[in-house]
């Protein structure tokens, strides 16, 4: 198995860098998001007196160079790409191979991050000299954020990957992803920190799996939760693996059913 | 024991229907209309391990379909099939090992990188020693031709570089049952001949089973010495091409070269076509040594030639007769 994922990592770096320019513009789209919002935030900060719901100017600049990271390692694209794979009948080459089509994503996804992490860590200490960001990081924290990192990263590619199952259904996966995608703009902590959010919408988010993707890692290592809160987020970011890798388990084998019963 | 088995197999799709039009399409939204089409429908057959059997049909016949059930990509409707003791559409790793599709041109080859790079990555997924990887690289190589072709990005070569690329990987696994759909379609002669020589060679090294459609006869010729015949889904003909040919052709060509101009060959059967001393005649086939005997015999004959008609002919002959299920040599079998 450890072969097979190193000739997929092999053939993903080597497709990276063929498609270097696209490589870029992505790299360049996540960096811009957390900057906008960082800005847009550190000024109503400013504005308010240095102070929004306890984050200051710095306290933002920290939070969204930490979220960048966390959401450029947590992200996935196989939402785009199952839709494309069911109606194009691309699944079908994958069906014929004698492993799960799984695999190749896990590989490719863990490919494409390597080499963007490349980018990323200088991108984020550029973006570090140009904030200023406050960081108070405790060593505790940081153990504890990179184990939160890693079933971050597992939540959201078994529940997307999931997600991605409907196109087995639906010829139309566009409008399922646009609803993901709006619902995890608000609801990850992406467009303003959890805290600032109306006490509903947090009970939302507390619910759904979008915080526990990208929010709890970042408000873990900025050591804005006590250990009540870490406890809890941990369980819950278990609590969304299991539930993602069930449906994955067994959604699929209907999904294919349905695919091989209508037709490729 | 049959690599392949089949047994009443019936694919049937439900495909949406509605008029054309602003108002059916409204319509459609409150009810969906649908129709049931029975793309293949309890066919049964079996072929022996180191068999070549051509799978032939017009457009539409259910032969695609019926290599995708027996590949494990579609779930059949009805029946089962059984190929090397396995059920396809369980999908089983060690069945999946075992056998290969060649369908269209994207399956097996990723468009950004060199051939070589997908090669290595078929390597790793089926599991493939280093040793008998460089071992079958090299023969695949050498009987395609691919040499120049490997560090080539595949979005790179022409149509026909990239069947031979296809056909490579697909069978980098070297599997005991081959799925061929339309292996030669839209290639030049030259390429045609050297697929087909190469699934004959392939064929003969390692006693693998091939099922292959084509619309090309000379395939079909060159490598099967059986046919099964499909058309609405059902078998029409299963047995030799030779009995195909007996079967369902009555007529015989007589070629005839005369001496001299102006003879009436109308009287010994109907002509085809005449060209200067040249006539082509068509002739019921028992009636063949007979009239071969009285055109000798009557007139000033520089040469003669007897053929069966060309075996497109004979296929068109199949399909424009709605017989029902006729199996030809091989009733017995199976």
């Amino acid at each position: 198995m450890i072969a097979i994922y190193w000739a997929y990592l092999k053939t993903t770096i080597a497709l990276q860098f063929q498609y270097r320019v696209a490589l870029a513009i992505w790299m360049i789209g996540g960096l811009l998001e957390p900057t906008i919002y960082c800005v847009v935030w550190s000024t109503v900060a400013l504005a308010r007196g240095g102070d929004v719901g306890g984050y200051d100017a710095g306290g933002f600049a920290s939070y969204y160079i930490v979220l960048m990271v966390v959401n450029m390692w947590t992200f996935t694209w196989i939402m785009h790409e199952m839709g494309y794979r069911v109606q194009h009948g691309e699944l079908s080459a994958m069906l014929l191979k004698p492993i799960h089509p799984i695999h190749s994503d896990i590989a490719d996804n863990i490919g494409y991050k390597t080499l963007t992490l490349c980018v990323l860590i200088p991108s984020a200490a550029v973006l570090c000299f140009l904030f200023n960001p406050t960081f108070d990081l405790e060593v505790i924290n940081v153990l504890l954020f990179v184990f939160s990192l890693v079933l971050a990263y597992l939540l959201r590619f078994f529940v997307e990957w999931a997600l991605s199952l409907v196109a087995f259904w639906t010829t139309r996966t566009d409008a399922v992803n646009q609803m993901y995608f709006f619902f995890g703009l608000f609801l990850s902590g992406r467009i303003a920190p959890l805290d600032l959010l109306p006490a509903w919408a947090r009970a939302v988010a507390d619910a759904l799996p979008f915080k526990w993707s990208v929010a709890f890692p970042v408000e873990l290592l900025l050591g804005r939760l006590d250990r009540a809160q870490i406890t809890h987020g941990f369980l819950m970011q278990a609590f969304w693996v299991v539930i993602g890798f069930v449906i994955v388990k067994f959604v699929w084998r209907r999904g294919i059913r349905r695919y091989s019963a209508v037709g490729s | 024991m049959h690599a392949i088995t089949v047994e009443g197999l019936s694919k049937h799709y439900v495909v949406p229907e509605r008029e054309a039009g602003l108002r059916a399409a409204a319509k459609s939204l409150v009810k969906r209309k649908s129709r049931v089409v029975k793309a293949v429908e309890a066919i049964s057959f079996s072929v022996e391990p180191g068999e070549v059997v051509g799978f032939l049909g017009p457009n539409g016949a259910g032969k695609t379909t019926t290599l995708k059930m027996l590949s494990g990509l579609l779930y059949p409707t009805g029946g089962t099939a059984d190929v090397l003791g396995f059920v396809p559409h369980r999908r089983e790793k060690a069945f999946l090992s075992q056998i290969t599709l060649v369908m269209g041109q994207r399956n097996q080859l990723i468009w950004d990188i060199p051939m070589i790079d997908s090669l290595e990555r078929n390597r790793a997924v089926y599991r493939i020693s280093r040793g008998d990887y460089s071992e079958t690289l090299d023969e695949l190589t050498e009987l395609l031709e691919l040499e120049s072709l490997l560090p080539k990005p595949v979005r790179n070569l022409s149509l026909g570089e990239r069947m031979k690329c296809e056909i490579a990987a697909a069978l980098l696994h070297r599997p005991k049952v081959l799925f061929l759909d339309e292996p030669t379609i839209g290639l030049d002669v030259t390429m045609q001949r050297r697929i087909r020589s190469f699934v004959d060679d392939y064929n003969r090294a390692h006693g693998a089973t091939v099922l292959l459609t084509s619309h090309y006869m000379a395939d079909v010729e060159a490598l099967c010495r059986r046919v099964v015949v499909i058309h609405h889904g059902r078998i029409l003909f299963d047995g030799a091409l030779s009995d195909l040919v007996a079967r369902f052709s009555p007529h015989k060509t007589i070629d005839v070269e005369l001496e001299t101009e102006g003879a009436d060959l109308t009287p010994y059967g109907e002509v085809v076509e005449a060209a200067g001393l040249r006539y082509s005649l068509r002739v019921p086939k028992e009636a063949t040594p007979q009239v071969t005997a009285r055109i000798l015999g009557d007139l000033p004959v520089l040469d003669l030639t007897v053929e069966d008609p060309p075996i497109e002919e004979v296929i068109e002959q199949v399909f424009s007769v709605e017989t029902p299920e006729y199996r030809g040599g091989r009733a017995g079998a199976g």
